[in-house]
């Protein structure tokens, strides 16, 4: 049953992929991308991979097409007729593709328990994190204990591509006052996103601290987080959501919380362990790793939120601008 | 305590140090701190590298988790050399970047630009220092993404479209060297890197493996821009701010070479790579077209920076050609010039700068005459210029000795003929530029406007590298020293993993 769950998912994923190849209207594209990592999020789901599952559904479906949408705004929904030549690119892309099928003809089978995936590392992460770490969400203890060098690695791009975005384009306050900003005007989805907009946090709030114990944790929460905040700005226009996180604090909040998460570190150095060894944060290891874990994700957390409104602030404060020239 | 740590603080300091920088947002403040982060990470790797020369290998578990199952820092002679050149470049172009980016770079920018300098110097030290194949793509992911934002912060709009081209051909390559490592630790169930040359060495055979292997290089031959991979390269360096251009130039590429020489002598062993699946020849023939087309392309364009950039994407040529050979002197050729053309470029392209600053252009007709005007930076420019050509007593002699060396010592005259042949090209286009500053005069219309030597911070930062120019040149005894360890290491590396093949099977390496 769930191998043909999977054919059904993969085959209206290449269906997806293949009409986002076709299709002129990039609106239309950008709405097809989000099925698309909708439809990607569930074939983890199938393969018991509720992590990433979480992680494509509210990144890949959730923020990008927000960011995509703006983009658009700035931009114009209409793709530009290529004048390049097709010829090589196709070649490219097919020698490409032929590659990666070549290289599945001695792929291990695929889900066999014999598989060296199963076999070299994970078994120790499987028998032990529970002992070691002390975590029941082993994906947690992978990620940010075992690996957590990478896991700051990245909190690292995601603050990179927030400097990057900001030396492009900048947050411009909008100067003149009576900017009609926002759709104030429209009462039911004002009324309806004040209900919305403290549950959300909350379900941010819940996935960030729950993600020792379920699928969650920083990245995810950041994620939530900057939505709620994001309805906020698209229905009370730029301006009222300055009033509430100004994009000069963003910047700090993106700032701190890679510090926060690096303090870690730099805390169990000095209390003689290893950079982000969490067992000298305390004197029993367990608690020890418990805190760090704790720590870090918020970190994460922190910088993840701050650079994804930041992100939409740049780029909807540019749209704003082009729509009143 | 700073000894024990001292393989990871290279990675920390930058990365701690670029947070900052973003929050004291003064221009001054966040230049003064950036010099200072990147200086002590300097002189960590000084240490390190003496360290790494006297103990071999030294290794760091991230974490306090053992490898294979944590993350594993490894240092020894070949990274630790190449991290050297890394921090060192970084540091001058830092001091000289204060004065440059004035000029350059929009004012609101400038805490922009040393958050994205420090960013990009941590990932590139994240690089070379890591011993984790997963580790080392998200240093790379750092250090792309900051590379991407220096280009785009020139004040030229056209910096833009070389920033995008950039970032297109260099995500490609992100992802290909993503796919690489995929495919390997789907066959290996590894990622530490030291685990993966045992695990890899029982699949010898195995198409995932090759595939991976294909992924990696040309991955790799993107970011180091090897022809026919390069078109990103030379509007990328043309159109950025001349001290990122600078810093680029000497290091980003450079370390992308380190990348592919740890991922062909280390994780899948020269047997693997150069006999089973004849990558010497493949790599030997890129590397003479990229000598003989790059540097011709480099005789005929108008645009100074244009010029130095083929000419780096020719001089890549000659660093793979070196690996290419496969001996030890060969490596150590490739290991040389990796640090010698670090000093050069790095002098050539803040010459450059310094022109850009009090001529405003960098074409080749605003050079005329400023021999007279601008002395010591024409100077320091010949100097860096001869060591490009490779005139005796320079350092860039020192790297092309090598490589002739090497090549002669395996009977091949052609490839060492051509190496001295390409030089001729550098002769050509170094001379243009000097002949226009030398024996031009300078133009009538010209002639009103001050134009005169540029502000001390920018001079010290470039003659210092000028000096090392010579002083490697005539001293070889560090470069050498740390090369031919470097080079010897990896191929004993690369020895005792295939003895261990044989002898023991799977036995772990690292426990």
């Amino acid at each position: 049953m769930a191998e043909f769950i999977d054919l059904v998912l993969l085959a209206m994923l290449a269906l997806t992929a293949l009409r986002i190849i076709f299709l002129k209207d990039l609106f239309a594209v950008v709405m097809l991308f989000g099925i698309y990592s909708f439809l990607s999020a569930l074939i983890f789901v199938n393969l018991d991979a509720v992590d990433v599952a979480f992680t494509e559904a509210s990144v890949g479906a959730g923020i990008s097409t927000v960011l995509m949408l703006v983009t658009l705004a700035m931009t114009g929904r209409k793709e530009k007729q290529s004048t390049h030549s097709t010829i090589l690119p196709l070649f490219v892309v097919l020698v490409t593709g032929a590659a990666l099928i070549y290289g599945t003809l001695d792929m291990p089978p695929f889900g066999h328990p014999d598989n060296p995936v199963h076999q070299h590392v994970a078994p120790r992460y499987i028998e032990e994190s529970p002992k070691e770490v002390g975590l029941p969400n082993m994906v947690t203890s992978v990620l940010a204990s075992y690996r957590g060098f990478d896991t700051l690695g990245e909190t690292v791009v995601v603050f990179s591509a927030v400097i990057g975005v900001l030396s492009l384009l900048g947050v411009r306050r909008t100067k003149k006052k009576d900017l009609e900003s926002g759709l104030e005007t429209h009462k039911v989805l004002h009324v309806v996103s004040k209900i919305i907009i403290p549950l959300v946090i909350l379900f941010a709030l819940y996935v960030q601290f729950h993600g020792d114990f379920g699928p969650g944790g920083g990245f995810q929460a950041g994620v939530i987080a900057a939505a709620a905040f994001i309805l906020y700005a698209l229905v009370l226009g730029l301006p009222k959501a300055f009033a509430v996180v100004g994009p000069k604090f963003l910047q700090w909040m993106a700032a701190a919380g890679v510090l926060l998460y690096a303090s870690v570190g730099l805390y169990s150095m000095y209390k003689g362990g290893n950079f982000l060894d969490y067992n000298t944060l305390a004197a029993d290891p367990i608690a020890g790793q418990h805190y760090g874990i704790i720590i870090i994700e918020l970190g994460v957390g922190i910088t993840v939120f701050a650079v994804m409104l930041n992100i939409f602030y740049a780029f909807g404060s540019q749209a704003e601008r082009s729509n009143i020239q | 305590m700073l000894e024990q740590h001292l393989t990871a603080l290279p990675i920390i300091l930058p990365l701690i140090a670029a947070p900052i920088a973003l929050i004291l947002g003064r221009s001054v403040l966040s230049w003064g701190f950036a010099t200072l982060a990147s200086g002590l990470a300097f002189l960590f790797s000084w240490q390190l590298l003496s360290a790494a020369l006297s103990e071999g290998v030294i290794s760091y578990a991230v974490g306090g988790w053992a490898p294979p199952w944590g993350i594993e820092l490894r240092v020894d002679a070949a990274n630790a050399f190449v991290l050297l050149a890394v921090t060192a470049i970084s540091t001058l172009v830092l001091v000289y970047s204060k004065d440059s980016i004035e000029k350059e770079v929009k004012a609101a920018n400038h805490s922009l630009f040393y958050t994205a300098h420090l960013l990009c110097l941590a990932g590139l030290s994240g690089i070379l220092i890591t011993g984790d194949a997963f580790n080392l793509f998200v240093f790379l992911e750092i250090s792309s993404l900051a590379t991407y934002t220096l280009v785009s912060l020139a004040s030229d709009r056209r910096c833009l479209t070389a920033a995008f081209r950039y970032l297109v051909m260099g995500t490609i390559g992100a992802t290909f060297i993503l796919i690489g490592v995929g495919l390997l630790y789907m066959k290996t169930g590894t990622l530490n890197m030291m685990d993966l040359a045992v695990r890899i060495d029982a699949y010898d055979s195995s198409r995932t493996i090759n595939t991976g292997l294909a992924f990696i290089m040309v991955g790799v031959s993107i970011k180091l821009a090897l022809f026919p991979l390069h078109m990103w390269l030379p509007p990328a360096y043309t159109h950025a701010p001349s001290a990122v251009t600078a810093f680029l130039a000497s290091t980003a590429t450079k370390v992308a070479v380190y990348v592919m020489i740890r991922f062909i002598f280390t994780v899948f062993g020269i047997d693997h790579v150069f006999v089973d699946m004849g990558m010497g020849l493949i790599l030997m023939a890129l590397a003479v077209v990229a000598i003989f087309k790059c540097s011709y392309m480099a005789t005929v364009q108008s645009n100074v920076k244009t010029v130095l950039a083929y000419s780096s994407v020719a001089q890549i040529g000659y660093m793979i050609l070196g690996l290419s050979l496969v001996s030890v002197t060969g490596l150590m050729a490739s290991m040389i010039h990796i640090f010698n053309h670090a000093l050069m470029k790095g002098a050539l392209f803040m010459a450059v700068g310094a022109v850009f600053y009090r001529v405003g252009s960098v074409d080749i007709k605003a050079f005329a005459g400023l021999g007279r005007k601008m002395p010591l930076t024409m100077a320091a420019f010949t100097i860096a210029g001869l060591s490009i050509i490779g005139v005796p007593l320079t350092a860039g002699f020192v790297s092309k000795w090598y490589l002739v060396t090497a090549a002669l010592e395996q009977g091949n005259w052609t490839v060492a003929a051509l190496v001295l042949i390409g030089s001729l090209f550098a002769i050509v286009y170094i001379g243009r530029i000097l002949e226009a500053a030398y024996f031009q005069k300078l133009p009538e219309s010209r002639s009103s406007e001050n134009i005169k030597e540029i502000s001390w911070l920018m001079l010290v930062p470039m003659w210092v590298l000028v000096i090392a120019n010579i002083y490697f040149g005539v001293d070889t005894s560090l470069t050498t020293e740390a090369a031919n360890s470097a080079s010897e290491w990896l191929f004993q590396t690369n020895n005792i993993l295939e003895n261990n093949m044989v002898e023991g099977n799977s036995q772990e390496v690292s426990s």
